[in-house]
């Protein structure tokens, strides 16, 4: 919904300049967005394939689509909401090596990724502000080189194509648009893309291909507002503003307790967020008994043992007590943290979860009033 | 020259650096002092760390636990702890001899705001194991006897076997710079003469309560959850400030870098923004204690 300004002395943005508003001093190649028609997606997204290895959206079954390598005839699927997998599996795989190890020398930290640069078509602008979240994690005090190094080799061209669904609620945790994080982002303005260029990666992407680039003219902008304003009614109320004080109000809440009567704890949840990153370290010892690979691997803070010591004891004993530190942790925690959520609202734990639990349910459940 | 991947390696916060174990020492049944030295020798001049950090430490083929470091700073040349054989690492730990490699790293966690804590009265009480970290302080403020004021060391085990640093804390009993009184849950049977109290720890408070000025002071409290309870409620009614409480705890580690989240606590992690937890921390953060 629009929200009418009130009148004011000062003058409105771009509506004072009449006629020409070009800054001289800005270099006269300078690219912000240029403009793709639609038939020429797939020759653009060929000339990529010389920056490196290119994944894109594929449908893999009914409404499920996964981030596959783009091949030579195998189009990517544009339309594609979420796949099931978030990106973060580039950067965290489900299980990677952190050392080796031997009786006789010791730790030897684990090769970090050197390969080719791996582009990631179609990322929403929910995953792209995921990548960005998962950034203030593994940097800090303690670099992760491991997640940086795959970082570094990663570059993104966001989309944005398709309408959300009811298990969206980007819109809610302020994660529908991205302004950064991405190289290139590409907005379907009808006949033609509008391609956002964000990064000097990006331009070289858009420049192996210039021929196939337009410029932006007043008819591309307009399109975008219009689809901008289109946009603002296709999301629901879900309202989260305030969630952590209201959180921390309803923190024996009985809705806590009738959530673990229906959640099985699997995790499936935390495996398809893209912003779970928590880890267990296990080392695996080989058949000499006295070498081996210390490696992390996915792990979820619903299960049982996560947080129990040796000795037997468990901070969080009840699967009620591990589903309020999973929400708390993700809405609460994490804001008071680092200043935002983790939740970036793409709905993936919505549609994983085998008890049909839906976050935005529980949110609705806990501002709600009871009885 | 180093490829650029190699500083890669070499800065990787979760590779352990090789130490040797130069001295073991039992201390009470299931518990043993360690005592650990780089193998490079750079590493051990660097190493320096404050009293209540820990090291995560690495026995070849178990897997890496958290503990925490019971020596203090201002002794150098080992880096000593103190290990109850409880879990697979720790007990590995146990069958060691003395010249095994073992991994670690660190040191991580806060520590004791030692700086805050100069010209201020210190107030020590350990329970049990909860002795290790304090170890730590107590060597640290005795070394660095003049910047602070009166100091006390409480602590109770459950019998007179299980005191740790059976020697060391005999000799600091009657130490004129040092209060420092013991007790124990109970008496064995045909054991030593114990010429120190019976009862829980908090009935040591009479002794110091008039020699500590709350106002001006801190307590550092460590040892199991049952404990922190009655200590905590004695502290308060003497008047301490609820952020002049230190509390040190415990919790499952796999990273010891903030990442891993297995010892998140409400919005805190224990093993950087803890393990040294004042009381007004741990009242507001869910499951603390």
């Amino acid at each position: 919904m629009l929200v009418k300004r009130p009148p004011t002395d000062r003058p409105v943005f771009g509506q004072t300049t009449g006629g020409e508003h070009i800054n001289p001093s800005l270099q006269p190649d300078r690219a912000v967005s240029r403009i793709l028609r639609k038939k020429d997606m797939d020759a653009f997204l060929e000339s990529v394939k010389a920056f490196g290895s290119l994944y894109g959206p594929r449908q893999v079954g009914p409404n499920q689509y996964q981030l596959m390598p783009v091949g030579d005839v195998a189009p990517v699927s544009a339309e594609c909401r979420r796949t099931i997998l978030p990106p973060k599996k580039f950067l965290i795989p489900a299980r990677d090596d952190l050392c080796h190890f031997s009786a006789d020398t010791g730790y030897r930290a684990a090769e970090v990724y050197t390969g080719e640069r791996v582009i990631l078509f179609g990322l929403h602008a929910c995953d792209i502000h995921a990548l960005v979240t998962l950034d203030l994690v593994f940097n800090g005090k303690y670099p992760d080189p491991r997640y940086l190094a795959r970082r570094q080799a990663l570059a993104v061209i966001g989309f944005s194509g398709t309408a959300p669904d009811g298990n969206c609620f980007c819109h809610a945790m302020g994660t529908s648009h991205a302004d950064r994080g991405f190289d290139l982002f590409l907005t379907d303005i009808g006949d033609e893309y509008l391609v956002r260029i964000g990064s000097s990666l990006g331009d070289d992407m858009m420049r192996a291909r210039v021929d196939l680039f337009g410029q932006v003219e007043r008819e591309h902008i307009d399109a975008y507002k219009e689809r901008s304003d289109r946009r603002q009614t296709q999301f629901d109320d879900t309202v989260v503003e305030d969630l952590p004080q209201i959180l921390e109000l309803e923190h024996d809440s009985p809705i806590w307790r009738e959530l673990s009567e229906r959640c099985f704890g699997c995790g499936a949840c935390a495996a398809v967020c893209p912003t779970c990153y928590c880890y267990d370290v296990v080392d695996l010892v080989g058949t000499d008994g006295i070498t081996g690979r210390r490696v992390r691997q996915w792990d979820c803070c619903l299960f049982q043992n996560f947080a129990e010591m040796s000795g037997g004891f468990n901070p969080r004993p009840n699967r009620t007590d591990r589903i309020k530190h999973r929400y708390y942790h993700k809405q609460v925690h994490f804001v008071e943290r680092f200043g935002r959520p983790s939740c970036v609202g793409c709905g993936r734990c919505v549609e994983a979860c085998p008890a049909e639990i839906s976050l935005k349910d529980v949110i609705a459940a806990i501002r709600g009033r009871s009885g | 020259m180093l490829a650029e991947k190699d500083i890669i390696y070499r800065a990787d916060p979760h590779r352990p650096s090789p130490a040797r174990l130069v001295g073991v020492q039992p201390l009470a049944p299931e518990h043993a002092l360690f005592q650990f030295r780089f193998e490079d020798p750079k590493e051990n001049e660097r190493w320096t760390h404050r009293p209540g950090q820990f090291v995560m430490v690495s026995v070849v083929g178990t897997g890496e636990a958290p503990i925490s470091i019971c020596s203090s700073p201002s002794r150098r040349g080992v880096i000593e702890l103190c290990v109850r054989n409880t879990g697979r690492v720790t007990s590995a730990l146990h069958r060691l001899k003395e010249g095994a490699i073992v991994g670690l790293r660190g040191p991580y966690g806060n520590g004791y705001p030692v700086e805050k804590m100069k010209g201020q009265d210190i107030l020590i009480v350990a329970g049990g194991l909860g002795m290790a970290p304090l170890r730590s302080l107590v060597w640290y403020v005795l070394d660095n006897r003049s910047d602070f004021g009166h100091v006390s060391l409480l602590y109770g085990t459950r019998t007179p076997e299980d005191v740790l640093f059976k020697g060391e804390i005999a000799g600091l009993v009657g130490r004129g710079d040092l209060e420092t009184h013991l007790t124990v849950d109970k008496l064995v049977e045909d054991g030593q003469p114990w010429p120190h109290d019976v009862g829980v720890v908090t009935g040591l408070f009479k002794y110091v309560k008039d020699r500590v000025d709350p106002t001006r002071a801190y307590a550092a409290v460590t040892g199991p959850p049952i404990m922190y309870r009655f200590v905590l409620r004695e502290l308060l009614a003497l008047g301490f400030g609820k952020d002049r409480i230190l509390m040190s705890l415990e919790r499952r580690m796999k990273c010891g870098i903030g990442k891993c989240s297995h010892c998140a606590v409400g919005y805190k992690y224990t093993c950087i923004h803890g393990p040294i937890f004042t009381y007004w921390d741990a009242m507001n953060l869910p499951e603390m204690i």
